[in-house]
């Protein structure tokens, strides 16, 4: 085996276990899409920051999946150049590129498991087909910890798909997103058709998962909350680009007015309320929080 | 920096042997020692970490084991690893992978069991399935309106009119090969002139009917479960339901009538175009006129023939819609599912109609109509 990968790779083995360490492992740059006569993106450019979760925004249509998928390598840019760990993915061998594969994991919207196979087997089929040398014994383990690590209770494992709830098939999904260890996690909004309960669970499993295990996560989503919970920054997409990518405060404060509409609309000012109140409540020692709070809660009974 | 995942046993300074991992110690890189590792039999007091380089989950996890089989300790773990073997230990379960699974003594009765109580469920379905469609036809005719013109007309289209080529094509052979074939063993008695009599009889009363109810089964009966069974996965069938459109009446029905209309109009063209195959091969072997053929065919056929295949065409057409569409109704799960009960209507489809068409033999025979 050693020799096969020593006449494959002229004595040099792939060094496919250092962590990356530059400071974008995604780097997009004048990216153009569309679809015959309809321009979906033009002229794009976006970084994404080792180690952040970077929420991804905009109106229907605006491309967000597209992107994504254009990332992922699903999708052939018509221009443009992407980076990912470093490495150019528009003109990458195919090796290459498979090299770079394994270390990302993607959440799709609907969870996309397999739907012949159990939650466990669908954890275990990139482990497969990246370390087929690997225990078999050790390979069921390894899933067994993975589906218990993305919240879903033990006895899901030998579970169907068919036989999960909404939410929990999106765990489902994201345990096999995270089955080989990636660095890189690609969630297509993973809270949405959730309850809120469920969606802040998730949302708070996001920020576990990216700080225990050090992912950067590229984050699709309509929830303000969530933006507004755990994205380190967000990036709005509007007018075939990104038009600004900053955390929210400092976005609030751009007066384009797709922006305004978003986050300072009902909805986004709710979010923003439910925010201050949490952060004021741990903070209820001090009279002044203490007094706000009450102020608040008030004025939300008074509303009802 | 080593590039591989190494392990070795050394004395700490209390005397105590410490199992000490270096490397990078990760998914990538553990099956390397991993087999190493659990053949290895020493005692050792810990599971030092001090030289691991790179660590993932699996490292983490990997370690843990280690240290729990052995009921040791970690020691000298990095700050990532520490938090990693934290998130992995509490994410240990041992749940099965592998669906339930009876052992293979209880599964053969298991297996026999519900096959035979699926064929009494599948009888009660498919009398059910046929009620349901006769509910649907009467109320069809009470509220014509409802009725899908729009969905039986691409119906017609797609099961009849897109078929032409191929059913003409594999008519006209089979007029060929039977004409030839039988001129052949004909002329050993020197009585070629009755392949006249066998290509029009045969076409007539059988083949044409019976190879386009193949045919039919192949390509719409099939297409007519996958459909049906795509839609309930997807759930537009409940959609349906919901706003109030009966299935039956707007998927089941146009199908069924296109069906059984498509299929008398198909068998005819297919007897036609296997007498014109016949026609032909006889002008260039045997030295048949074409015109002659076909003037001939006046004489020997009898309308009865006709009849015969005419009348076993609807009922063809009506099982393999009732088939397609039965089946593409029962699908819930998966997508193999869909698979599965797309290739059982067609298997239903024609062993059916090849059964029914040996009862129609012996009752047409036993009319007079032989």
């Amino acid at each position: 085996m050693n020799r096969l990968v020593d006449e494959i790779f002229g004595g040099e083995k792939p060094e496919k276990h250092e962590r990356f360490r530059g400071e974008y492992p995604v780097r997009v740059r004048g990216l153009v899409n569309s679809f015959d006569e309809q321009v979906i993106h033009d002229d794009l450019d976006l970084d994404v920051k080792r180690g952040e979760i970077l929420g991804v925004v905009g109106g229907s249509g605006t491309g967000k999946s597209v992107l994504m998928r254009s990332i992922i390598g699903l999708q052939v840019p018509d221009a443009g150049d992407i980076e990912v760990f470093g490495q150019s993915m528009t003109d990458a061998e195919p090796d290459e590129a498979l090299g770079v594969r394994n270390r990302w994991g993607v959440l799709f919207q609907g969870g996309a498991l397999f739907s012949t196979l159990t939650v466990g087997e669908n954890v275990e089929v990139p482990l497969k087909q990246f370390y087929p040398e690997l225990d078999e014994d050790v390979m069921r383990q390894i899933a067994r910890y993975k589906v218990v690590m993305s919240g879903l209770p033990p006895e899901a494992t030998n579970k169907y798909p068919s036989e999960l709830s909404g939410g929990m098939r999106k765990r489902a999904g994201l345990a096999r997103a995270l089955a080989l260890d990636p660095e890189l996690l690609f969630l297509d909004e993973p809270t949405a058709g959730l309850d809120p309960i469920g969606a802040s669970a998730f949302d708070q499993l996001t920020r576990e998962l990216k700080q225990t295990l050090g992912l950067t996560v590229f984050l699709i989503t309509h929830d303000l909350d969530t933006l507004h919970e755990i994205c380190d920054r967000v990036a709005v997409l509007a007018d075939k680009k990104v038009i600004a990518v900053d955390t929210v405060p400092n976005l609030m404060k751009l007066d384009h007015p797709w922006i305004q509409e978003y986050f300072n609309g009902p909805r986004g000012r709710a979010a923003l309320t439910a925010q201050a109140l949490d952060e004021l409540r741990k903070h209820m020692d001090k009279p002044i929080a203490a007094q706000a709070v009450k102020a608040l809660d008030k004025s939300n009974e008074d509303k009802a | 920096m080593a590039t591989a995942a190494h392990y070795t046993l050394e004395e700490n300074t209390e005397g105590r042997t410490v199992l000490k991992l270096g490397g990078p110690f990760l998914l990538s890189t553990i099956s390397t020692i991993e087999s190493d590792l659990r053949k290895l039999k020493a005692d050792y007091a810990a599971v030092d970490l001090s030289d691991v380089t790179e660590i993932d989950t699996v490292g983490a996890w990997y370690a843990c084991q280690l240290a729990q089989e052995n009921s040791v300790d970690v020691i000298n773990a990095s700050d990532r690893a520490e938090r990693l073997m934290k998130a992995v230990g509490q994410s240990d379960s041992d749940a099965t992978i592998e669906a339930d699974r009876l052992p293979l003594f209880e599964r053969v009765a298991e297996t026999m069991g519900s096959k035979v109580f699926n064929a009494g469920y599948g009888v009660t379905n498919i009398v059910g399935f046929m009620g349901q469609v006769l509910v649907g036809f009467g109320a069809l005719i009470r509220h014509p309106r409802r009725f899908r013109y729009r969905a039986l007309v691409s119906q017609l289209e797609s099961v009849g009119v897109n078929s032409l080529p191929i059913i003409g094509l594999m008519s006209f052979l089979i007029g060929i090969v039977i004409a030839q074939q039988g001129a052949v063993q004909l002329q050993a008695f020197g009585a070629e002139a009755l392949t006249v009599n066998l290509v029009g009889r045969i076409t007539m009363r059988e083949l044409g009917v019976l190879m386009t109810a193949i045919m039919v089964a192949g390509r719409s009966g099939s297409a007519f479960a996958a459909q049906i069974g795509t839609m309930k996965l997807t759930e537009e069938i409940d959609a349906m339901r919901t706003i109030g459109i009966s299935p039956v009446e707007a998927l089941v029905i146009p199908r069924i009538l296109a069906c059984v209309f498509m299929m008398v109009l198909l068998g005819f063209y297919a007897s036609i175009m296997s007498i014109i195959g016949g026609a032909v091969i006889s002008d260039l072997m045997l030295g048949i006129p074409f015109w002659t053929f076909l003037a001939r065919i006046q004489e020997v056929v009898p309308t009865y023939d006709l009849w015969v295949g005419l009348i076993k065409a609807p009922v063809f057409g009506l099982i393999i819609a009732l088939s397609g569409c039965y089946q593409g109704m029962q699908v819930h799960g998966n997508s193999e599912e869909v698979g599965q009960r797309t290739t059982k209507a067609v298997v239903q489809a024609i062993f059916t109609v090849i059964v029914l068409d040996a009862f129609f033999a012996v009752f047409f025979t036993k009319v007079g109509w032989g």
